[in-house]
């Protein structure tokens, strides 16, 4: 089982997934970061590799990838730091990121790169369902990598189940069909659409994403789901705060209420 | 979906290994609306008949295929200009504007996007939205904003916003970036016209049709004008490749017909500013969809250059990449030195102020050599105006 099976299947509360951007605010903080969310009691890591042409980032995120590039971060170098991720970090931990720099790198040197660092998923939102599971999922599944799917409000329920079929570890639901980083709208249509999916009784937990930012939105969502991802509002911290042990406690147990 | 010609997309979307749709599940119900519907709409009887009457009363449709004399006697040979430049809004950008505006309107789309490098797809796409009434935002790079001043001057005389991408190289690609989020914020009302035939499938596939009115008018006016439907060679620049796949469409097939497509090589292929894909570029995947694509190492996109800002994007539609990867279309560059130098002559010889893209087509006649009987189709994909202070500050005129 690997770590994010396990996690869900162990906690009875809500899950608390970070993401953040590789080599952001500086080359050398991705390990650091990594290991003061997991102090601080954050359950899952998402760590975005970062790309020129991100689509669906919304400007904080996208700038964070700016910057991470100008810093150096490549997948060649984040694989260099990651070699000791799992000397200093327990918690499931999932790469983010656009397919070109997955293809340059080589699809299967990069499932056997996350293998070796102790990678449990990906999250690769331009890869097309038929082509992963034609090509990729054998390939995923032998490296021990769960891929997850993101689901919209605009998804069908027929579409939903096939990404439901299709995920492992979790279903990643945007709350909104939008690019990172915008607040949650908070309307009828948006709880609608909650209820939708959890009244499909989907084989896989269920993780919410975009525009959850604090501890309200975060109470909220965990309503309807297993629990919540918080990107944006963390990067934000990051580049006010800088890579920081302390504001990184702060700001998890703000979220988590403790 | 019927293959229409051996060099076509099939029903997956692909051509060849290029193509596809790469795209976040955000934008999933749009592409899927479009790629379900395309076809059936752009056929209807009703709709095609409301296309073309458009194309030949408010485009001005046929364009005349010319008979370049004075080109052709300093070249040697017999050289056709396709005179796209004479179209409404100055391109052939509006033909396949008025044909996704139309299909926007089936789909009961209340809002339009655009991205636009040069201006001229950003022109056409204000036009059509005023001619129908619809709310229009245009994502230009700030770079392209300064230096296509009158063609954001028209876009906002026609009602349109014109939004400045900020982000990376302040271009084409980002401004495509800028629109594509633009999309995923506004999944339901919204329609985007992309202007070349880059992006997700349908979008390729979708605008070469459109496009492919060129090639249409071509074939009839040379059997009209010299008894055969086919030329020796066509030649026309490829920045995404929308005016070459449009005047390449009908004679794919036609494998006598050589076919060439003029990339900006820039300052030189290798002196790192340049746009020069099929050179520089390996397989990757930007805009949604599988390509040739200017690129580091690491995947990274590579910022394109060129003296054309028209042609100034780090990728080719994936049909080109195809046509390219199975020999079909022979690509070569010119750089901006040969073209503008190709524009002038124009000018001089035959009273044509070209587009800089065009000109790099034009520029392709200097490095053939001609057998007197060659006949040479040229698409003369745009007219100059916009290019005015480029030329001015080149040739100190």
């Amino acid at each position: 089982m690997n770590r994010i099976t396990e996690l869900f299947k162990k906690k009875s509360g809500p899950v608390l997934s970070i993401y953040y951007t590789a080599g952001y605010p500086g080359l050398n903080d991705t390990l650091l970061i990594a290991k003061s969310l997991e102090e601080a009691g954050a359950d899952m890591l998402e760590i975005g590799f970062p790309f020129s042409d991100p689509l669906a980032d919304g400007p904080v995120i996208q700038h964070s990838s700016e910057v991470a590039l100008k810093n150096g971060m490549s997948l060649r170098a984040l694989f260099g730091q990651l070699k000791a991720l799992r000397e200093e970090v327990n918690i499931p931990v999932l790469l983010m990121g656009y397919l070109n720099p997955v293809i340059q790198y080589g699809m299967e040197k990069f499932c056997a790169s996350c293998e070796e660092c102790g990678i449990d998923g990906l999250i690769l939102p331009d890869l097309p369902m038929a082509e992963y599971e034609e090509t990729y999922q054998e390939l995923f599944r032998s490296h021990h990598l769960s891929n997850i799917f993101l689901v919209t409000p605009e998804s069908s329920e027929e579409r939903i189940r096939k990404i439901d079929g299709l995920s492992e570890g979790f279903v990643y639901a945007l709350s909104s069909s939008s690019t990172t980083g915008k607040n949650m709208a908070s309307s009828d249509r948006t709880e609608a659409y909650f209820e939708k999916l959890r009244s499909l009784e989907l084989r896989n937990p269920l993780m919410i994403g975009f525009g959850v930012s604090d501890r309200e939105s975060f109470q909220k969502v965990v309503s309807y789901a297993r629990g919540a991802i918080i990107g944006s509002a963390f990067i934000r911290l990051l580049e006010k705060e800088g890579a920081g042990a302390e504001a990184i406690h702060g700001f998890v147990r703000s979220v988590l209420g403790r | 979906m019927k293959l229409e010609n051996k060099y076509g997309v099939d029903e997956r979307g692909y051509y060849g290994r290029f193509g596809g749709a790469y795209i976040p599940e955000m934008l999933y119900p749009n592409i899927r609306e479009l790629r379900e519907n395309y076809l059936q709409i752009i056929n209807e009887t009703g709709f095609r008949k409301e296309f073309e009457n458009l194309l030949s009363d408010y485009v001005g449709r046929p364009t005349p295929l010319y008979l370049a004399q004075r080109l052709s006697e300093h070249y040697g040979t017999s050289i056709y200009l396709k005179r796209e430049d004479l179209n409404h809004t100055g391109a052939h950008k509006i033909n396949n504007t008025i044909g996704q505006i139309l299909l926007a309107e089936k789909l009961g789309k209340k809002r339009i996007i655009a991205e636009t490098g040069a201006g001229q797809h950003g022109v056409a796409t204000a036009t059509v939205c005023a001619l129908r009434g619809l709310e229009c935002v245009v994502y230009m790079g700030e770079i392209d904003m300064q230096r296509q001043a009158p063609n954001v001057a028209r876009m906002k005389m026609l009602g349109a916003e014109v939004v400045p991408a900020t982000c990376g190289s302040k271009t084409l690609k980002d401004a495509t970036n800028e629109a594509l989020r633009d999309w995923i914020n506004n999944p339901v009302d919204t329609h985007y016209i992309i202007g070349s035939v880059v992006g997700p499938h349908p979008y390729p596939d979708m605008v070469a049709r459109f496009q492919s009115v060129i090639s249409r008018e071509i074939r009839q006016q040379l059997l009209d004008k010299t008894g055969s439907e086919l030329p020796d060679h066509i030649i026309a620049c490829v920045g995404g490749g929308s005016n070459a796949m449009g005047a390449f469409y009908h004679f794919l097939d036609e494998e006598q017909v050589k076919l060439t497509g003029v990339e900006a090589g820039g300052e030189g292929v290798n002196s790192g500013k340049s746009a020069a894909t099929t050179v520089l570029g390996k397989d990757g995947i930007i805009h949604g969809s599988r390509s040739l694509l200017m690129q580091t190492e690491d995947g990274q996109i590579v910022e394109p250059h060129s003296v054309s800002a028209g042609l100034d994007y780090p990728g080719i539609g994936p049909q080109h990449a195809h046509l390219h990867d199975t020999g079909r279309v022979k690509f070569v560059n010119i750089t901006d030195r040969e073209a503008m130098e190709a524009g002038l002559l124009l000018c001089k010889l035959e009273g044509i102020i070209p587009a800089i893209e065009s000109s790099h087509a034009l520029a392709w006649l200097e490095k053939m050599e001609f057998r007197d009987s060659e006949s040479i189709v040229i698409s003369l994909s745009g007219r100059g105006d916009k290019d005015l202070q480029t030329y001015i500050d080149y040739f100190k005129l």
